[in-house]
């Protein structure tokens, strides 16, 4: 069997906006539009991941919240409504998708194996969070690929930014390591947005983009720090730099989905793509990829 | 004109243990055992209404407030799904959600209703309303914490909260969903290892236990922030259902408490605790913190402007006198002393006329906002906004103390000292607050107020 393999990462952040303005008839809630910026990002991303041959799509959402570990949904067919809690007016989506168990457990057991605290869910009346879905829906409408959904352990609540991003590097070890014996091709999503400070208003419709913009200064150089690494594949500093960004940019890489697929393709020196950036509801966005298949053999 | 109130107020426990396996641990069964009491208790009063503040619903635009009529699902816990899953079918008072909201809104809170088949309703309110009143023999309300709100905002929803409460003359039993220390064990754990997570959590929760027998529930309001930095995990921002809870009570210090079970669930601090409102007879309140009545916006949390102007003491204003209690007076020790012979208000027919109402707050006689001048008579810089807030607190005091309340006022003649400088400051928090709820209004420039104040109301109102 051939070696599986990464073939590209992302950072694909969740905004349930997106799904909102983009209107797939999945989602109940109809819109004028908005946040075209981000929309057209993730059309560059489908675009530039078109010929890219995947089998799976491996995501961590900062929105399936476990305290007891990390958790991976165990249960081959998902299907149910997602309604946003934050934003019910926004996303009431029906889903029905399939989990690659098989790989799932796989890496479970690999993280297990390294002593850390994991857990298979396998309770069928489980509802996937809403992250997980809009990241998979904008980067992949179709649904046609078996997803592993892996939770987000709050490490950064009961200890520190680096106890948090310490289990999340051996995560995105054993993450690799797993794909590598898995014989699988797979495109892996960090679902989460950069800056996280939220307005605490909503505007009438939501998407009218004359309110839209980053809640301060502070937050847009912070994010812009951010995308330059990733740009330029500083990969290692972003990581370095991850507890003062977390502190001051409230980042929603504190849910450590970011610090895990840095890890997976082995803290990458080549640069990420930028294919957008916008704000939601003040909340910082970046789209990015890291093509690994086109570095050759790694 | 109807009474409503509070009958009973309630700490309960999130986790889902109690509903899906009590069996598997003495300590789990102790808490369900002791949500079975609670429920009794609850029969056994004359409630018609339970209202739930979880921490487990986070929101971010404002407060949101459940207005499904009969929200049904299936909850599975995020942790804790090998346990099984619970199918919930409720019952929400729907009148009682939209008049909060209305209320939240009116009180400057941001907040919306929210009615969405498949809507996830959290796992403690769930588990609460399972145990608590399993054949929903009374309607619930549930509402959200915004995971920005800090204590003024907390505290005027519970405000608005028991706006609605009294205007509907519910008999409403408050109940905070919550863990007191919620350090979970981060490795999963067989049911008979269970034990408060850190010795550090269980002397702490012991504390606040004991605080909370002796009736004692605006002193851990108080406490909030130390607990939070002491024994809680970062999931929402501090202690928050304790401030909610304390102003849903008045903020008194001197109920009737009784704590019915205190067990670990998965290391985190679960307790039920009864609060009556029966007065244990000892100590009053001790409440040290502004007490607001409307919430003005996100306290500039975004910019780097310092805080408010400190309240200052100002002696330069005239003899004080205690109001006249002459026929039909209403007089209050809520709002500050009449600078002449006359009462706070006057109750004629339907219509309640007060004196003019200025900021000076009770007690101190201390100006919010600062004075406009100094014992000399030199000008000082002031905050018109605070003084205009503190006099629409004032009103609302009287009003209150008439058996009337803000929403009633029908018409206001505002006298400010200087247009110029004020009126726009003036109008801002106007528009905040009395603005929403629509009397008309006249605005008046003048020489000179008796106090070193820079606004002035006289408000008739509908008793
Ligand atoms: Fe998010």
């Amino acid at each position: 069997m051939a070696k599986g393999s990464i073939v590209a990462g992302c950072l694909a952040p969740h905004p349930p906006h997106l799904v909102y303005a983009d209107n797939p008839e999945q989602n109940e809630p109809v819109s004028e539009g908005g946040w075209e910026q981000l929309r057209w990002g993730y059309e560059r991303l489908r675009d530039s991941l078109k010929d890219v041959e995947y089998d799976v799509i491996v995501v961590l959402s900062p929105h399936w919240q476990t305290y007891v570990g990390t958790h991976f949904i165990g249960v081959e067919k998902c299907a149910s409504k997602s309604v946003d809690p934050v934003f019910p007016n926004l996303f009431r989506f029906n889903y029905d998708l399939t989990i690659d168990v098989d790989l799932a457990r796989a890496i479970h057991d690999q993280a297990k194996s390294e002593g850390m605290s994991v857990k298979m869910m396998e309770n069928p009346d489980f509802r996937v969070d809403y992250g997980t879905i809009v990241s998979c829906h904008m980067v992949r409408p179709e649904w046609d690929k078996p997803i592993v959904s892996i939770s987000s352990n709050r490490g950064l609540s009961y200890y520190s930014v680096e106890v948090m991003q310490e289990m999340m590097l051996e995560l995105g070890r054993s993450t690799a390591k797993a794909i590598e014996e898995s014989g699988k091709k797979c495109l892996l999503l960090a679902s989460n947005s950069l800056s996280h400070r939220h307005f605490v208003t909503e505007t009438n419709p939501p998407e009218d983009m004359s309110k839209e913009h980053i809640t301060s200064h502070a937050m847009h150089l912070w994010d812009m720090r951010m995308i330059d690494l990733m740009r330029s594949g500083k990969s290692q500093q972003i990581i370095n730099e991850m507890p003062e960004f977390c502190e001051q940019a409230i980042a929603e890489s504190d849910g450590g989905a970011l610090t895990w697929l840095l890890s997976a393709m082995d803290i990458p020196s080549q640069p990420a793509t930028l294919h957008g950036y916008g704000t939601i509801i003040g909340t910082g966005n970046a789209i990015m990829e890291w093509p690994c298949h086109t570095w050759g053999e790694q | 004109m109807m009474s409503g109130e509070i009958v009973k107020s309630l700490i309960v426990p999130a986790h889902p243990h109690p509903v899906l396996c009590p069996e598997k641990n003495e300590g789990w069964q102790n808490i369900r055992d002791a949500y079975d009491e609670a429920r009794r208790q609850i029969e056994e009063s004359d409630a018609d209404l339970i209202i739930i503040y979880s921490t487990l619903w986070p929101s971010v635009i404002g407060h949101q407030i459940q207005a499904d009529p009969n929200p049904e699902w299936v909850m599975v816990d995020a942790d804790f799904h090998d346990l099984g899953s619970i199918h919930y079918s409720l019952r929400i008072d729907t009148d009682f959600a939209h008049a909060w909201n209305k209320a939240n809104i009116s009180r400057g809170l941001e907040s919306r209703t929210v009615a969405y088949d498949g809507f996830p309703v959290d796992v403690g309110s769930v588990v609460a309303l399972e145990l608590l009143n399993p054949d929903n023999r009374i309607p619930a309300v549930i509402c959200s914490t915004n995971v920005y709100s800090n204590r003024s905002e907390t505290t005027v929803l519970a405000k608005a909260c028991m706006d609605v409460v009294k205007s509907q003359g519910k008999k409403a039993v408050a109940v905070s969903v919550m863990s007191l220390s919620n350090r979970m064990f981060t490795e999963p754990i067989e049911p008979h290892e269970d034990r408060i997570h850190s010795l550090k959590d269980d002397e702490w929760n012991r504390k606040i236990l004991e605080f909370l027998s002796e009736g004692r529930l605006e002193d851990i309001g108080q406490l909030s922030r130390t607990i939070h930095n002491q024994i809680r995990v970062k999931k929402v921002v501090a202690f928050k259902p304790m401030w909610w809870l304390s102003a849903m009570n008045d903020n008194r210090n001197d109920l009737t408490g009784e704590v019915l079970a205190y067990e670990p669930i998965h290391g985190a601090g679960a307790a039920v605790v009864v609060l009556n409102p029966e007065s244990n007879g000892t100590g009053d309140k001790e409440y040290d913190e502004d007490d607001v009545e409307f919430y003005g916006g996100d306290r500039d949390v975004l910019d780097s402007k310092g805080d408010e102007p400190a309240i200052q003491v100002s002696n330069s204003g005239p003899a004080l006198y205690d109001p006249v209690e002459g026929k039909n007076a209403v007089n209050t020790n809520k709002a500050p002393k009449p600078v002449g012979a006359y009462p706070h208000a006057r109750r004629e027919g339907d219509l309640i006329y007060l004196s003019g109402v200025g900021p000076r707050q009770p007690g101190d006689n201390s100006i919010p906002g600062g004075p406009i001048k100094d014992k000399n008579g030199n000008p000082l810089d002031y905050d018109i906004k605070a003084q205009t807030r503190a006099v629409v607190e004032n009103i609302s005091r009287i009003l209150e103390e008439a058996g009337s309340s803000l929403d009633k006022v029908i018409d206001v003649t505002s006298f400010l000292v200087d247009m110029d400088r004020d009126f726009s400051g003036y109008n801002e928090v106007w528009a905040e607050t009395l603005g929403k709820i629509g009397p008309t209004r006249t605005t008046l420039a003048i020489r000179a107020l008796p106090t070193p104040i820079a606004v002035e109301m006289k408000v008739i109102a509908k008793a």
